[in-house]
């Protein structure tokens, strides 16, 4: 059968295999796929080809600028020299190693969408965490209660009003004495000591810094401001946050 | 049979006697072959006789086309007149992994207006990996007035635009199945445009689009198809809209949850919880975005009938996924990330003795600094407790000769081997050699292997395995493995029933390529990249077998990629 290649083989002649066929002249794009099917195909017993040879071959080879020179330039070989280029190439890889750990383009074969799905999802719940301008939903969780809550802290303009709701979600405990400002004294620790002692339940915030902090150590205004996430800590546990506390506190007076 | 059958068979009696044609009539093969429903079962029938051939295309209503570009539509057409179902795929399973080019073809419009013209009775349309646009969408929605189903997965071209000419036009529509497909989601209007008096839809399934649909429309939607049995939804409907919808939809068989966070109220859990467990006929389960064990609980009751389960948007915890499957005792199918770990895996040999299908998905593929998931213990656990494992796809990060051994003997029915370590080329990392004799076990021990993806060190003694004992071995995937071209040739020359063939970034060369010639001819695909053929080894191959779709594409440094789509010559290979 008649079998057109675009491109001369060069340095071709006598051995070449592909001989008798013709060189046509063809343009087609580079794995530019055909969907005119030969319409008028065989009977209806024969399988009719997609495409014939001289459609499928792809032509633009621009190897050679970008290979190494270990590499082939498949213009120029020919069909008896497979195996000496099988060896050139198999020197220039070596197949045992595994490739660098870069990044490997499909791999592991994973999905795409697969691997956006899970991405999307870790990206909205930050999100939503994140303070907007009207409102300020932080997460509650308490231990060993078993819903996590959510506040709105905007609705709140004060550790009284916050630690009241708190009060009506879960169980009862009490934010504490505040002092004449509304603001914890945190300046002495070993107060602090003896307040978180005191107390069944201590409500306890994550703020910007990703610091864990007792609440009430500064104006309500900069709490919600840098409040991400409310955990209500027995006392016992919050003990550890105390010379943080204090330590902060003292860090900003 | 209804009087007119009987007559008509009577007819054909007396004039096939008068004719002395056949002793058989025709209408009677027709309706007998009607009954056949495998595919694969038709074409062995079509090749009988030239009766039984056109009695079977006669009576054939559905055709599934695994590989798009082996026959034409009009073909398709001549051969089949009275089709009333299409399954259709496209490119290759590699473009999954962004290994084909954009725009590479496998466009169902062609397709499309050839059905309109032929098939104008079309029902049913399922595509895998074809490109659709909204135009094709919308063309299809108009063209068909007793369309029912349209199944989408993994294909690409179309934004919800076309999702919106479907629900607009399509009177009859029962399914809507839209999977992971690379869809434009430009908003969540689509579903308000099924019209009020719309009420047959029994498959809806939105699961993979992320914009908000109106809530109000769905709920109305779902309240007014009373047969819907599958219901699939987005991360936009939370748990409180979910449980009005399954308070009016009671029957569904299939669930897909949304978001499966938020806070509630104690009122509104139990409201959850009672909703879910009225479900009395839920076999499947998937969904569950964001789930943690604050939630899981209210599961708990829905779960005792449950087959499939799919969790592989929840990144549970080994305790949460413990405590949630001791209530999933019928559980057959089960889908998981790799946050489980080891221990959640135990548990999965511990409570779920029928368990047929595990897939355990990597929470984090593409990041090289993580060190936990899964390792070979687990799945050697769940191996010794459920002894009817047949289909697995598991990524690791270890795994061991031994291990796998194990695991087949323990399980001998593998029908689908999938096992992915993603380092690519790593050894048993215990013995430090290569994972040959992995494979070795796997094809020596299941008889049955219909399916295996290879991983991990492999030299060429894996593939003279696979090429010796795979007798049933269908599709094989190979990645970063063997040593020489010997190990292709083996697989070629042994795999007696290989029909698809996928690998990437091997040191396989034209020889081996060229080894194959004849095994191509029954085969209906096979894939090269970032292997050692070169362009002269295609036109090779492509001149020695001019029956074949060869396509070749260079870019790739150091060798060419080669992208072939091989087809077979007899054509009841491709029905």
């Amino acid at each position: 059968m008649e079998v057109g290649l675009k491109m001369a083989l060069k340095g071709g002649g006598g051995g070449d295999h592909v001989g008798g066929c013709e060189k046509e002249k063809m343009g087609f794009e580079e794995t530019e796929l055909r969907l005119g099917l030969p319409g008028g195909g065989g009977e209806g017993g024969e399988v009719v080809r997609k495409r014939g040879f001289s459609e499928t071959v792809d032509l633009k080879l621009n190897l050679s600028s970008k290979q190494d020179t270990s590499g082939i330039d498949p213009i120029d070989e020919k069909v008896t020299g497979l195996n000496k280029e099988k060896n050139l190439l198999l020197s220039a890889i070596d197949p045992a190693k595994p490739p660098a750990k870069a990044q490997v383009v499909g791999w592991p074969p994973v999905r795409s969408f697969r691997k956006n799905m899970l991405a999307a999802g870790s990206q909205k719940s930050s999100s939503d965490e994140s303070s907007g301008e009207k409102v300020a939903f932080v997460k509650v969780s308490m231990d060993g209660a078993p819903y996590l809550r959510k506040v709105d802290l905007r609705m709140y303009t004060s550790y009284h009003q916050l630690s009241d709701a708190l009060a009506k979600m879960f169980s009862s405990f009490t934010i504490g004495n505040c002092g004449s400002q509304g603001v914890k004294d945190f300046m002495n620790e070993s107060k602090l000591m003896d307040l978180l002692n005191g107390s069944d339940y201590v409500p306890t915030y994550e703020d910007k810094d990703g610091d864990w902090m007792l609440v009430g150590d500064v104006p309500w205004e900069m709490f919600v401001e840098s409040c991400k996430r409310l955990r209500i800590m027995k006392g016992t546990e919050a003990i550890g946050l105390a010379p943080k506390a204090v330590e902060k506190c003292k860090k900003r007076s | 049979m209804e009087s007119s059958e009987l007559k008509r068979s009577k007819d054909s009696v007396n004039s096939c006697e008068s004719a002395r044609r056949s002793s058989f009539p025709d209408e009677v093969l027709e309706r007998v072959l009607s009954l056949l429903k495998s595919h694969r079962d038709r074409s062995s029938v079509s090749l009988v006789c030239k009766d039984w051939y056109n009695a079977e295309r006669w009576s054939r209503t559905h055709v599934f086309i695994g590989n798009c570009y082996s026959v034409s539509p009009e073909i398709v057409a001549r051969r089949f007149p009275r089709i009333r179902s299409v399954t259709l795929k496209g490119k290759p399973r590699f473009s999954d992994f962004n290994l084909v080019p954009e725009n590479w073809g496998a466009d169902i419009h062609a397709w499309l207006v050839v059905f309109a013209a032929k098939y104008p009775f079309l029902e049913e349309l399922r595509l895998k990996r074809m490109a659709i646009s909204d135009e094709s969408l919308e063309f299809l929605a108009v063209s068909f007035p007793n369309f029912k189903a349209l199944s989408l997965l993994s294909c690409d071209g179309f934004s919800t635009n076309g999702l919106a000419a479907i629900a607009t036009h399509c009177k009859n529509l029962t399914e809507l199945d839209i999977q992971e497909n690379g869809i434009d989601d430009i908003g969540g209007s689509w579903l308000s445009c099924f019209p009020e008096s719309f009420t047959t839809l029994e498959v809806l399934n939105f699961a993979n689009l992320t914009s908000d649909i109106n809530f109000d429309m769905l709920e109305k939607l779902v309240g007014r198809c009373k047969s819907m049995r599958v219901l699939k939804l987005n991360r936009s409907v939370s748990l409180e809209q979910l449980q009005r919808l399954l308070v009016n939809a009671p029957q569904l068989a299939e669930l897909g949850t949304g978001l499966f966070s938020q806070e509630l109220t104690i009122r509104e859990y139990e409201e959850l919880e009672s909703a879910l467990s009225n479900c009395k006929n839920m076999h499947t389960l998937s969904g569950l975005w964001d789930a943690t064990g604050m939630y899981l609980p209210a599961l708990y009751l829905a779960c005792t009938h449950l087959t499939f389960l799919n969790l592989s948007y929840a990144a549970l915890q080994s305790v949460e996924l413990a405590k949630l499957l001791a209530h999933c005792p019928q559980l057959k199918r089960l889908w998981v990330l790799d946050s489980v770990e080891d221990k959640g895996l135990e548990a999965v040999g511990l409570n779920c003795p029928l368990l047929e299908e595990l897939r355990v998905f990597p929470a984090d593929p593409f990041d090289n600094e993580i060190v936990h998931g899964v390792t070979e213990a687990g799945f050697v656990a769940v191996s010794f407790g459920c002894p009817r494992l047949h289909y697995v796809l598991y990524f690791c990060r270890q795994m061991t000769n031994a291990a796998v051994a194990t695991i087949v003997q323990n399980c001998p029915d593998f029908t689908h081997f999938r096992l992915c370590i993603m380092n690519p080329g790593q050894p048993d990392y215990l013995t430090n050699e290569p994972m040959d004799e992995a494979f070795g076990a796997v094809v020596k021990t299941c008889t049955k292997l219909q399916r295996l993806s290879v991983s991990g060190l492999l030299t060429d003694l894996t593939f003279e395995y696979i090429g010796r004992y795979a007798k049933n071995l269908e599709t094989l995937s190979v990645a970063f493995a063997g040593r020489s071209d010997w190990g292709m040739q083996c697989v070629l020359g042994g795999c007696p029933k290989l029909r698809k063939l996928e690998i990437r970034d091997c040191p396989f060369g034209n020889a081996a390529l060229l080894s194959g010639l004849e095994k191509y001819e029954s085969m209906r695909s096979l894939w090269m990249s970032a292997c050692n053929v070169t362009m002269n080894g295609c036109r090779l191959l492509a001149r020695e077998m001019p029956r074949l779709n060869v396509e070749a594409r260079g870019g790739m440094p150091h060798h060419l990629s080669l992208l072939s789509e091989m087809l077979g010559t007899r054509q009841t290979e491709n029905y």
